[in-house]
């Protein structure tokens, strides 16, 4: 029973995020790269299953009765520029990135260093390939106690990526 | 009882089911990862691995614990090929991608000394467990998917072995690398290992990581270790045994 009431539970918190992340239309919008909201993801989570880059909530704006004229130059959260993040240790390696602001939305976030740049990677290759068993992997929805994954990656980009749009913050 | 806190540069969770744990026992599992840090952080310049990279310290005046991260260290870029280098291009040491496993591995030793049977110590998502979790079943242990990560797309059962992922989960978030045409890179986006411990699990996890697509074929030779390995398109390929994982044992 207790285990049947925790499965619905999760269950019921996952759908509320994806319902909110889907109203949010987050996926495909470029200027909303998570910029990490200052938590290093998943670090105090209460959901068992962490999500490394949170996405903001925009803090709900009151309607105005007339309808604002946007201003026509220089609209968004950051100046236009390139802007260098520190290099911050994602444990096998640092990650450190630029993100490009144009028009006042990121752009682009390039990488400046990557922890699988290393030169000696080809070297190996000449192991023969056994045949091992393969399947395309599919969403689980059973319940689980821990999650497995790699998540140093996650906050040392989130890290590098705040201190490039901290640059950049505007006003 | 259940924590997490940040340390080390990433969420340490640690839950102990056993019914006389207290607050301080957990205490002094973080109290271990705090000194861990002090030692080995390399953007600590006051740790001791700075000294010594800065060379004022000298090899045989290091402490017991360093000395001994530095020839596990050795050890592991022997058994993996050269794949475990703790030395970059600067010629700075760098051991902290085999600290973790072995301060997760130390951890559980401490709280299994304290005379706990059911726990585990996560620290970035490797895991050493021990025991049931808190409805006396085994531990369930979902492997995070590199493309979604609110999603699972495994369950496993390590039942007392150690478990780790190294990856990446740049692909899933529409961020352009500049390496993203360099196959090494794209072609393998996730990999898990499930080995004897966590230490072990970990170090092989970021060495064989390392070693792209073929590094499957290295761990299947591996006597002790199984693992999952996630391509950029989705299809993943696991160890002849890694299917034993999969399945609850027998005295569910």
């Amino acid at each position: 029973m207790k285990k049947f009431l925790s499965s619905i539970f999760l269950i019921g918190i996952f759908s509320a995020y994806v319902i909110s992340r889907q109203s949010l239309g987050l996926a495909a919008n470029p200027s909303l790269v998570p910029v990490a909201t200052g938590a290093l993801p998943a670090a105090a989570s209460p959901s068992p299953i962490p999500v490394p880059f949170p996405v903001p909530t925009p803090t709900p704006q009151p309607v105005p009765r007339t309808v604002p004229v946007p201003p026509p130059v220089q609209q968004g959260r950051y100046k236009n520029g390139t802007y260098t993040g520190v290099g911050a240790d994602a444990y096998y390696g640092i990650v450190q990135v630029q993100a490009v602001i144009i028009g006042g939305k990121i752009a682009d976030v390039v990488f400046l260093s990557y922890p699988n740049d290393r030169g000696n990677s080809a070297k190996i290759s000449s192991y023969a390939m056994p045949i091992l068993k393969q399947e395309a992997i599919a969403t689980q929805s059973a319940p689980v106690d821990i999650v497995s994954g790699a998540t140093e990656m996650s906050s040392a980009f989130n890290q590098s990526l705040q201190s490039a749009l901290s640059q950049a913050q505007n006003g | 009882m259940k924590q997490t806190r940040p340390l080390m540069g990433m969420p340490i969770t640690v839950e102990i089911v056993d019914a006389s744990v207290t607050p301080a026992d957990l205490e002094k599992v973080y109290q271990y990862f705090t000194t861990v840090d002090r030692t080995f952080s390399t953007y600590k310049p006051e740790s001791e691995i700075s000294c010594f990279n800065r060379g004022e310290v000298a090899e045989r005046d290091l402490s017991p614990e360093v000395q001994e991260v530095l020839r596990l260290c050795e050890a592991t870029k022997r058994l993996t090929g050269g794949f475990f280098d703790i030395c970059n291009r600067k010629g700075i040491i760098d051991p902290s991608g085999l600290v973790k496993g072995w301060a997760i591995r130390n951890a559980a030793t401490l709280i299994a000394d304290a005379g706990f049977r059911n726990f585990y110590v996560e620290a970035g998502g490797d895991i050493q467990m021990s025991g049931k979790n808190s409805d006396g079943g085994s531990w369930r242990v979902g492997i995070r998917s590199p493309f979604r990560k609110e999603e699972i797309v495994k369950v496993v059962y390590p039942e007392g072995k150690g478990i780790a992922t190294s990856g990446t989960y740049i692909r899933g978030q529409h961020i352009y690398s500049p390496f993203a045409k360099d196959r090494e890179i794209t072609e393998i986006v996730s990999l898990t290992v499930i080995g004897p411990d966590v230490y072990e699990a970990d170090r092989y996890a970021t060495a064989i990581f390392a070693m792209g697509k073929t590094g499957i074929a290295f761990l299947e030779k591996l006597k002790g270790f199984e693992g999952y390995m996630i391509d950029a398109t989705g299809i993943a390929t696991m160890t002849s045994g890694f299917d034993s994982y999969t399945c609850l044992p027998h005295d569910e």
